[in-house]
């Protein structure tokens, strides 16, 4: 058995190297699809990330009249906590807000005199919600906090210039992501496609070598093995020029992204998500080799 | 050890290539099958290796119809059988040691039995300068004693020849069916397809004539009549 594994390698490996051209295109074709599901896997992350970075933007502030209490803010803190849509309620006092703006702006001499010239604190305590960043659950928050039963102690509710933005960029991702993933996807079908067709045109050519071999009496193994050790040998060097590509691409292009993409390093994310690029890589590279070997081979073995 | 039970081969839609064929081999006999080209020869070689199947009838090896047993059990048969084809049936993208390498490859002998026996095979045949060229570098005539050698490495019990004399000059012809008649005396099954007259007449074996499709004579120690 360990033999015939033997001799399967070997021949898969001698029959590599006689057939550079076949080997080369194959090869080419394979590199195509792994670049294709490494961008479709980068846009994916990249498009989480941006939704990340939305959802944690969205915040809606209520401010309360200055003459309200803190437990009566607590009690509405509370009640507000009890939402299943708010993630995050944080309370912020006078003082805190006074706190942070001299922390912020404590350095600007200007604000430091346009302060003392108002004299006191003029902040107003105020809770800050978090929601899960979907617009209509940001919405109801919202009309909750405008609603009837608080408008006596709130005086306002800061979110309604962030609401349009926000509702767009929902918009945009969620149309976006379903282009680009349905695009990605009838792409990579079609790379498959053409993998399988260019290795079974290749292995067509080797037809009447496939049914000498039955004839001498070599089992559909012995003749399948190489083949498909063929594939898988294509899929892994696929993988490994795929793989030197996107390094070398998310590094020089990371500038580029950045710009696109504020705050998102696109070399970062490939290196903090090395191994799933790496998993996609291989498996779409060798996977797609070794089944489309498979399968070519297969319909010539009735002999 | 082979037996044609009433085989006939029709190949669609309506070429009778074999007709009723009945006739049994036994083990160590050395059969010649003659006929004009067109006969039935290479059709009928074909049904032994399974490679064809039989419209009606059963061909039948040590007792098992070839048509009626599963993959891997046709495959150790096939590995029983050397064939020599008229169209050789090389490995084009092997060279020709792997080409001889191959069949012991397949049949699992060890690696050492194999740089040990493939050389002397090549030698016999006269092949011992070409180790390493492919099949389409070789004449005619190399690539038909290649053939031949790949279906002797195995030592298998029965060798299906078919015109194995066909494209080499009496010299080369004379060297390959002495391979066949040495073989034969080690106790192995010759079937034998040929249309060389003189061939035949010398070999003094049994004779088999194939006259369109059908057996019209079937003779021990016959002669080539046509
Ligand atoms: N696969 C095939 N399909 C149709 N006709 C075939 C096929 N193989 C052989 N024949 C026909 O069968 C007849 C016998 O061929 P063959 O067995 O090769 O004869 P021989 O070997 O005696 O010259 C020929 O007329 C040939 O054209
Ligand atoms: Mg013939």
């Amino acid at each position: 058995m360990f033999k015939n594994f033997i001799r399967i390698l070997k021949f898969a490996f001698t029959d590599f190297l006689r057939n550079k051209g076949i080997s080369l295109a194959a090869i080419f074709v394979l590199v195509v699809t792994v670049m294709l599901a490494t961008c479709l896997l980068f846009f994916w992350g990249a498009s989480d990330y941006l939704l990340l970075q939305i959802q944690n933007k969205i915040d809606i502030t209520a401010y309360f009249k200055e003459e309200i209490q803190e437990q009566d803010i607590i009690l509405v803190k509370d009640k507000i906590s009890k939402s299943s849509f708010v993630k995050e309620v944080e309370y912020i006092s006078k003082d805190q807000a006074l706190e942070d703006f001299k922390r912020k702006y404590g350095e600007n001499e200007v604000l430091a005199k346009a302060l003392f010239e108002v004299g006191g604190n003029p902040f107003l305590p105020s809770l800050n919600i978090k929601t899960d960043g979907n617009p209509e659950q940001f919405k109801e928050v919202s009309d909750i906090l405008a609603g009837e039963n608080f408008a006596e102690l709130i005086e306002k509710v800061d979110f309604s210039e962030k609401k349009d933005i926000i509702n767009t960029v929902f918009s945009i991702r969620s149309s976006i992501t379903k282009t680009g993933l349905v695009l990605g996807f009838v792409l990579i079908v079609i790379a498959i496609m053409v993998v399988f067709n260019t290795i079974k045109l290749t292995v067509s050519s080797l037809k009447e070598e496939i049914s000498t071999m039955k004839i001498v009496g070599a089992t559909n193994w012995f003749i399948r093995g190489p083949f498909i050790i063929q594939g898988a040998i294509y899929g892994f060097i696929a993988f490994v020029i795929c793989f030197i590509i996107s390094m070398m691409g998310f590094h020089f292009l990371s500038d580029k992204i950045y710009t696109i993409l504020p705050g998102f390093n696109s070399f970062k994310y490939f290196i903090s998500n090395i191994w799933i690029f790496i998993l996609v890589q291989i498996i779409f590279g060798v996977g797609v080799g070794v089944i489309s070997s498979f399968f070519a081979v297969r319909r010539h073995l009735k002999v | 050890m082979i037996k044609f039970n009433n085989v006939t081969k029709i190949f669609e839609p309506d070429l009778t290539v074999l007709q009723d064929i009945n006739f049994e081999a036994n083990k160590g006999e050395f059969v010649c099958i003659v006929g004009k080209s067109g006969a039935g020869k290479t059709t009928l070689i074909n049904l032994i290796l399974g490679l064809e199947k039989p419209t009606s009838g059963e061909i039948f090896l040590d007792g098992k119809n070839i048509n009626a047993i599963n993959n891997s059990d046709l495959q150790k048969i096939r590995r029983n059988i050397g064939g020599i084809h008229q169209d050789y049936k090389l490995l084009s993208n092997k060279t020709v040691f792997e080409n001889v390498s191959y069949i012991m490859e397949v049949e699992g002998k060890d690696q050492e039995e194999i740089t040990e026996q493939v050389p002397k095979i090549l030698d016999i045949v006269g092949l011992s300068e070409r180790f390493d060229r492919f099949p389409n570098e070789l004449s005619g005539g190399e690539q038909q004693r290649l053939a031949v050698a790949r279906a002797l490495i195995n030592n298998p019990e029965i060798i299906l020849a078919d015109e194995p004399t066909g494209n080499l000059d009496p010299y080369n012809s004379y060297e390959v069916i002495q391979l066949l008649e040495k073989m034969n005396q080690l106790g192995k099954t010759i079937i034998l397809s040929s249309h060389d007259r003189e061939v035949v007449n010398k070999l003094q074996k049994r004779v088999i004539t194939l006259d369109q499709g059908k057996i019209i004579r079937d003779e021990e120690q016959g002669r080539y009549i046509i």
